[in-house]
């Protein structure tokens, strides 16, 4: 596990300085390699988004090179944060992206996907299809590609007394994005924190493993073996 | 007749007067379809300024510079939508007016630039109950007046004028941009705080010129 701080930050804008500061709780839980910064609230603590505080945020998460993926709560906090990006240097704001996603579950996956590196598009893909993770919960499940050419195969049973929950969610999201692969468990990307906890997996339960990719075997044997390494949990 | 940099102090202090003074109706407007917040946003915003201008260690060189100084102080202080809105409307009529003296068209290039402004920062349109059914007729009542050989606070006039006639359109529309959007259904039936308060500002800027 790299213990850099990842190229690309989140910036948590929110009408509330408490709200920003569990969303970067939670978020940092699933990846401590991220800098990630609040950016809540009113100067004097009250409720809004302060243009001086998102600028500032905006400001430190871009140093030393970095990128940075702005989220944001209601309506204002999007306005606050175009009007910071809007009138910061050119060459700075061109580094800078706000998401359209939900906060919470955005922060998340866009932090676990920094984590492991990802660039810019990435982790911002990666908190705007946060919101159709959860959106489609009745949608048809992520078939699988039809053709067996190239798709490896595997099963592993989930050993954690509380089943895939959060952490080990984020420690096979973080794994895999190690690897140049594409990966299902049970149907879901297993690129996505939330597609994985979406699963609802219990303890006991087989994983269904699936890895496509050049380095589709690695990847496959990684996760089996972490999944019946019960995540080092067990 | 021009309007020159005096006309543009004066804007500003009048405005901060007829926000304070309707604070507490703009409080009650956005309590029954928004959060509630702004006329306490906008007091906040438009005192924060004042003290601004009030420290100033000479009097600004133009128009201009006064509108740039109400921009990054409101988008700094108001906290809600209102400061990055008439944040950027103040920051796009600055640009468009870097002059000593206005003219007509110089005014109803204000009153372009600032609706510019708010929409390309609002993305909203008209019909969506918000500060754009203000601004939107309010601008083309300038340009009419400013056409038809209106001096400058004529055309000022012309717009407050509709922007209050917009803002009063607002009440039976259902609120598709904002936080009133929220509401769905329920917003009908009630002003936009931000209609009102575009009028207000707007009343403010003709009576500076008076």
């Amino acid at each position: 596990m790299t213990r850099e701080v990842a190229p690309v930050a989140l910036v948590l804008v929110s009408h509330s300085r408490g709200l920003a500061l569990g969303a970067v709780e939670l978020a940092a839980q699933m990846a401590p390699g991220v800098l990630l910064i609040a950016a809540g609230g009113m100067q004097d603590g009250g409720l809004g988004t302060s243009y001086d505080t998102v600028e500032e945020a905006v400001v430190e998460a871009t140093q030393d090179g970095r990128s940075a993926v702005v989220l944001t709560d209601l309506g204002s906090a999007v306005l606050t944060a175009e009007s910071v990006l809007d009138l910061l240097d050119e060459d700075m704001a061109a580094r800078v992206r706000i998401a359209d996603a939900p906060f919470v579950e955005g922060a998340v996956a866009a932090a676990v996907t920094a984590h492991g590196g990802a660039d810019l598009a990435a982790v911002l893909a990666s908190a705007v299809h946060a919101g159709s993770t959860f959106g489609s919960a009745d949608g048809e499940p992520t078939v699988a590609a039809a053709s067996d050419d190239g798709v490896l195969r595997a099963t592993a049973v989930l050993r954690n007394p509380l089943g895939l929950h959060a952490r080990p969610a984020a420690v096979v999201a973080r794994m895999l994005a190690a690897y140049d692969a594409k990966v299902r468990v049970n149907g879901a990307n297993a690129a996505s924190v939330l597609e994985l906890m979406k699963l609802g997996a219990k303890q006991g339960v087989e994983l269904q493993i699936e890895t496509e990719g050049p380095q589709a075997a690695e990847a496959r044997d990684a996760l089996v073996a972490a999944v019946e390494g019960g995540f080092g949990e067990v | 007749m021009t309007l020159d940099v005096a006309w543009a102090i004066g804007w500003v202090r009048l405005s901060a007067q007829t926000v304070t003074e309707h604070r507490q109706e703009l409080i009650e407007l956005d309590r029954q379809i928004g959060d509630g917040d702004h006329g306490e946003n906008l007091f906040r915003g438009f005192s924060a300024v004042i003290a601004k201008l009030d420290a100033l260690p000479a009097e600004p060189a133009d128009i201009g510079e006064v509108l740039k100084l109400v921009a990054t102080t409101l988008m700094s202080t108001v906290g809600g939508a209102a400061g990055p809105l008439y944040g950027t409307a103040y920051l796009r009529a600055a640009k468009a007016t870097g002059v000593a003296q206005l003219d007509s068209q110089g005014v109803v290039a204000l009153l372009e630039a600032a609706l510019e402004g708010i929409v390309a920062r609002g993305k909203a349109t008209t019909g969506e109950k918000t500060m754009v059914d203000a601004w939107t007729p309010a601008t083309e009542a300038a340009v009419a007046a400013a056409d038809g050989g209106a001096s400058p606070a004529e055309v000022l006039v012309a717009a407050a004028d509709a922007a209050r006639v917009g803002a009063e359109a607002t009440i039976p529309l259902v609120a598709t941009k904002g936080r009133a959007s929220y509401l769905g259904e329920r917003s009908a039936g009630h002003l936009d705080p931000g209609a009102r308060s575009t009028e207000l500002i707007l009343r403010a800027a003709a009576q500076a010129a008076a």
